[in-house]
């Protein structure tokens, strides 16, 4: 047992445990409290009463309140987990046994240590949603649960204590949003997880939130020792704390009745009521040289004036329900004068919701309040300076000269105002200041308070950190990463990966490994000197691969791609272009007939899902008469392909009853076969200009035939490679990558693949290039570029300009932009491709890429195919 | 003492997508005599077979996948699209042996609604998705084919996700077994 | 979070949908007959009306069928609307 300090009541408190004390630590000062104080409360036990210095002015503040309103005592927190957080609210915040407390001047200081707690989120539906645990939430529970045994009844509450039949206490509702969805936090539902992220779905809300006290705003109205006064009942009553030893009430309505009991239960002094019913006012405060409170300045209603000495000034300016979670989501308010407060109006347009009790506007004990918002200073003249410790809102040291200062700038409209005052904007976001605001607002402009009203509330209601908002969505589990089913050969192997939207694709197979192995440019010298001289092999699982079938599929397919593929014979293959509306590439890739009403279109791999889209909605909306079905087969498939001059004798080996010769297996088409005694299908397709096959397996069985193919290559030096090497291969022949070489500004024309378009049929893009900007002249084409220097590497994006530009005229002329750029080990030297205006007619001209640094990279336009450019190397015979 | 939640990676399960026209019930009498039991018009429902071997789930008004038993084979997929093709005669009707293209994921046990409950939006309640029913949907960031079956209080539920997401999904799910205290 | 009622599915959350934006948008039967004028309106223009209006969505990560419903902008109360 703790010797009680001299605010601690020897007796009382009824949410204190005396059996269980808890030791904590207060700028370095070694405190005590017990379990079930708040952070706060312990302090207020413990004699403190300056906790902060305000953000701007740097004035010392104390405690004001005992819950989510609290402007001023937010506090950096050393948890014992090793993670210390800024602004914590200390009225709301549970005492644990070791925090390590410190007051702060402003925001604090944000942790830069990863917080190693666990965070979750869990999805709920229930009938009614219940918000708030009083008397008049209960109230509603139960007549929800007579009305509808079966339904499901949920009661959330942000106390800790809260509890019973349907109650969920220690979870506050952080925003109500359209059609009844519901986010609330859940502190600690577990000893493993620190907080729970709720997302419901609610047929009905009942707010019984209740109502939160507000001030009165007067000359040094900020001082520690200074509360609302219910808080200082809150503090007696629950935490058995003294708040003070002489208080002045200063009050508007009835409600302080019940604290004059609490103060005398306490033994604390009432040195003076002053009850602006009675026409007397509170005009000012002195303090002692820390800045507490030691006395009020009181005007009576006769003229009198009295200084009375007092250690707690409690101020109660009326009860403002708590309707933020109404207007989330355009509910509305209006102003009931009976209480001078705002309260519910018409409910949302999509959530069934109702008020109830105090939320409602039924505040039990107010009696008759006068609405004073503010005592004006006792000058007969007052200037600004007059005003300036008028604080509306404390944690943002906003004053009512702020507001002055708003409407004579000519802002009339709260949502302005609350912008250029700041008020509202911070920790408690307007619970305390913002009614004041939008009263004196009102006075100043000559309006009525209802039609100023308060600026809109938005989620959250109370502070919530990221990481609970991520939840378990972070780290490795942030987004899913997609794996083939050969990806544990590639990790075995110590393959350097890079993400292909989510998939992990292998970039390059360094000898040695990833930690020890060789750099990627070395790598990728090597694995493309192997498939261009021997054979190589690459996963290519991730493809896009969309099985067409029905009659009309020829037809469909004629529609949605630039040339023809109605003619195409079965067994044959095709290379596509597909555009959208717009007449600007969309995708590309190779289709195959398997029959007369079916085809397998094969896409880019970013763009499997939204070909697929693109496909479904001209069907759906546009041809509902083609009978033509679409169905997603990117997983059903495993793709090795085999690619380089030996790659025929791999595949014989691999593929023994197939007939692979030139002759009987022709370049562009497909066969059936048993693929290492798998069934599936090989498809003469090559993107790297070398003689290749593309081997299809049941997506299982891709990685014993990955193996099966290294062995069998292993006698002609097989060499695994990846996407890295894949794109220096293909760019050696000029084929452009889908959203490397395109960006959805560049048609088919651009490309220099004029002869892709049909002259013949209606497709998707058609009209459009016919437009005068899709035929302009300038208009940028696909080349190659030469670098002069050989070594030279251009920078991938890098700008082009003239040769003899004027570099520092604004702007300078620009001519194009590098799309890809590598070295290359067939050509000996570094090369790249690039969009240059007019480009094709501009070969063996030169651009310049201007560089930070002295000097840019010259290079020359040429030609985008630079290797093999009459394909004879295609069928694999010797170059 | 039985763990309140089992997670298992199923074997080989032989799936067919079947799509065909809704509104021609002659056609839809001849599919559901080759499949033994119609196949469902009621949106996110599944029939099953009266010896329980093949499952015809609802995937949208003209489409749906027929399930075969784990382990049944390869040769499994290819003779039930035989079966439908013979049954569909001249109608227009599709299908694709789609085996590879989803592996299972079976959620058992007391707590298998609260720990999908971490991960799925939709009302999980047995009311809403009782045995018999089933939902093209998300759990964390993966497309599923949700399937409820067995009844409470150990329902089981099994979900079908594309072989790339299959391991994201069943490390999500683990991790969020922490959660259910 | 917005719910929205697939016609066969039920209303499911918004981030199970693709939007489509105006519904009601045919692609004209004969462009090559349209100015580039016209042709750019079918491409580009659209509505953007405060109130009640009527557009498109997909139930992307449910049955992938299109289907219309109509929205008020401002309060985002939804009635639903019709396959296409």
């Amino acid at each position: 047992m703790t010797a009680t300090t001299q605010t601690r009541l020897p007796v009382g408190g009824d949410r204190i445990d005396r059996s269980q004390p808890l030791a904590f630590a207060f700028d370095g000062a070694a405190l005590t409290g017990f379990t079930g104080d708040t952070i706060a409360s312990a302090l207020l036990a413990n004699g403190v009463s300056i906790v902060a210095r305000s953000i701007y002015h740097d004035r010392p503040r104390g405690i004001m309140a005992a819950g989510p309103e609290e402007p001023n005592a937010l506090v950096q927190v050393d948890w014992p987990s090793g993670v210390s957080e800024p602004m914590v609210n200390a009225t709301t915040t549970p005492l644990e046994d070791g925090l390590h407390v410190r007051s702060l001047t402003g925001m604090g200081r944000l942790e830069t240590a990863e917080d190693g707690s666990r965070f979750d989120a869990v999805y709920a539906h229930v009938e009614v949603l219940i918000i708030g645990a009083g008397r008049s939430g209960r109230a509603a529970a139960a007549e929800a649960r007579a009305a509808d045994p079966a339904a499901r009844v949920l009661v959330l509450d942000g106390d800790p204590t809260a509890s019973g039949d349907g109650i969920q206490g220690d979870t506050t509702v952080i925003g109500v949003y359209d059609h009844g969805y519901v986010v609330a936090v859940q502190r600690r539902p577990d000893p493993r997880t620190e907080g729970r992220l709720w997302r419901i779905r609610a047929g009905q809300i009942v707010l019984a939130t209740g109502a939160t006290e507000r001030g009165i705003a007067f000359a040094d109205d900020d001082r520690p020792g200074i509360m609302l006064a219910s808080a200082a009942t809150t503090y007696i009553r629950r935490y058995g704390v003294r708040p003070g030893n002489r208080a002045v009430i200063f009050t508007t309505n009835d409600s302080t009745s019940d604290v004059e009991a609490a103060l005398a239960e306490a033994g604390v002094v009432i040195a003076a009521v002053v009850d602006a019913r009675q026409d007397a006012r509170v005009v000012g405060t002195r303090g002692d040289a820390q800045g507490r409170l030691n006395a009020v300045d009181i005007a009576r209603g006769d003229g009198r004036h009295e200084t009375v000495d007092a250690d707690l000034l409690l101020v109660s300016g009326g009860w403002n329900p708590n309707v933020a979670l109404w207007t989330h989501t355009k509910g509305t308010l209006r102003f009931d004068e009976r209480i001078a407060a705002f309260v519910p109006d018409a409910p949302p347009p999509t959530t069934p919701m109702t008020a109830v009790g105090a939320a409602a506007g039924e505040i039990d004990g107010l009696g008759t309040i006068t609405p004073l918002v503010v005592v004006p200073p006792q000058v007969d003249a007052p200037t600004e300076d007059d005003w300036a410790t008028h604080y509306v809102d404390l944690g943002r040291d906003a004053t009512v000269a702020s507001l002055r200062a708003a409407l004579g700038a000519g802002l009339e409209s709260i949502e302005h105002v609350k912008r250029y005052t700041t008020i509202g904007t911070g920790i408690e976001q307007g619970k305390t200041g913002g009614v004041l605001a939008s009263s004196i607002t009102a006075a100043l402009l000559g309006q009525d308070v209802g039609a100023v009203g308060v600026p809109t509330f938005r989620p959250p209601l109370v502070p919530v950190s990221f990481a609970q908002v991520a939840g378990r969505d972070r780290g490795a589990l942030s987004d899913p990463i997609r794996v083939t089913a050969i990806q544990p050969w590639h990790v075995a192997v110590g393959a350097v990966f890079e993400d292909v939207g989510q998939w992990k694709r292998p970039r390059y197979f360094p000898r040695g490994g990833d930690t020890t192995g060789e750099s990627m440019d070395d790598a990728v010298l090597r694995e493309c000197a192997a498939a261009r001289t021997s054979v190589g092999v690459m996963d290519a699982s991730t493809l896009g691969k969309i099985d067409i079938q029905g009659p009309d599929a020829g037809r469909f397919l004629d529609r949605v791609y630039t040339n023809t593929f109605s003619t195409l014979k079965v067994g044959a293959c095709r290379y596509g272009l597909m555009c959208k509306p717009h007449g600007m590439v969309f995708d590309d890739g190779v289709t195959s007939r398997l029959a007369d009403d079916r085809f397998h279109m094969m896409t880019t791999t970013g763009n499997a899902a939204a070909v697929l889209d693109h496909l479904e909605e001209w069907l759906q909306t546009e041809w509902p008469d083609l009978r033509v079905r679409c169905t997603s087969v990117t997983e059903q498939w495993s793709t090795v392909a085999v690619v380089g001059p030996r790659a025929r004798d791999v595949v014989a080996a691999v593929c023994p009853d197939l007939a692979v010769a030139n002759d009987a297996f022709p370049f562009m088409t497909w066969r059936d076969a048993l693929i290492a005694d798998v069934p599936g299908r090989a498809f003469r397709i090559s993107f790297s200009g070398e003689l290749a096959f593309e081997l299809n397996v049941p997506t299982p069985h891709g990685k014993a035939v990955w193996e099966a193919v290294l062995a069998a290559g292993a006698p002609f030096g097989i060499t695994p490679y990846g996407t890295e090497s894949m794109h220096v291969l293909r760019a050696e022949k000029g084929y452009p990558i889908i959203g490397q070489e395109t960006d959805g500004t560049v048609t088919p024309q651009d490309l220099g693949m004029d002869g892709l378009v049909s002259k013949k049929k209606a497709f998707i893009g058609q009209r459009s290039h016919r437009r005068p900007d899709a035929i302009r002249p300038d208009r940028k084409h696909l080349v190659g570029l030469l670098p002069i220097h050989p070594e030279a590497l251009l920078p991938e994006g890098a700008q082009l300009v003239a040769p003899d530009a004027d570099l520092s005229s604004r702007p300078v002329p620009m001519l194009g932009h590098v799309t890809s750029s590598y070295r290359s080990a067939a050509l000996g030297r570094t090369f790249a491709l690039a969009l240059v205006k007019g480009g094709r007619e501009r070969l063996g001209e030169r651009v310049l890429a201007p560089l930070a640094g002295p000097h840019g990279i010259e290079a020359v336009i040429t030609s985008s195919v630079l290797f093999d450019p009459e394909n004879r190397r295609r069928d694999g015979e010797p170059a | 003492m039985t763990a309140a939640v089992r997670i298992r990676r199923m074997g080989p399960l032989p799936q067919v997508t079947m799509r065909a026209a809704p509104a021609d019930r002659a056609l839809r009498g001849r599919l559901g005599a080759a499949l033994t039991v119609a196949p469902p018009t009621t949106p996110n429902t599944v029939a099953e077979a009266a010896d329980g071997r093949l499952h015809v789930l609802w995937l949208g008004p003209d489409e749906w996948l027929i399930v075969r038993p784990e382990g049944a084979g390869p040769d499994v997929a290819p003779a039930q699209e035989a079966a439908i093709h013979d049954a569909a005669a001249d109608a227009f009707v599709t299908s694709v042996d789609v085996s590879a293209n989803r592996v299972g994921l079976e959620i058992t046990g007391r707590a298998a609604r609260p720990l999908l409950a971490f991960g799925c939006a939709l009302d999980l309640d047995p009311r809403h998705l009782g045995p018999g029913c089933c939902a093209q949907t998300m759990v964390a960031r993966a497309g599923v084919i949700l399937w409820a079956l067995g009844a409470e209080p150990t329902p089981s539920f099994r979900l079908l996700v594309r072989p790339s997401f299959a391991t994201y999904l069943e490390t999500w799910l683990r991790d969020a077994e922490v959660g259910l205290g | 979070m917005l719910l929205i009622p697939c016609p066969h599915c039920g209303p499911r959350n918004e981030t199970e949908f693709t939007y489509g934006g105006q519904a009601g948008i045919a692609y004209p039967a004969a462009p090559d007959a349209l100015t580039d004028a016209e042709w750019v309106e079918y491409l580009f223009l659209r509505h953007n009306p405060k109130g009640r209006w009527r557009e498109r969505w997909v139930h992307a990560a449910g049955c992938r069928r299109w289907f219309d419903l109509e929205r008020d902008t401002l309060t985002n109360e939804i009635h639903p609307g019709t396959a296409p």
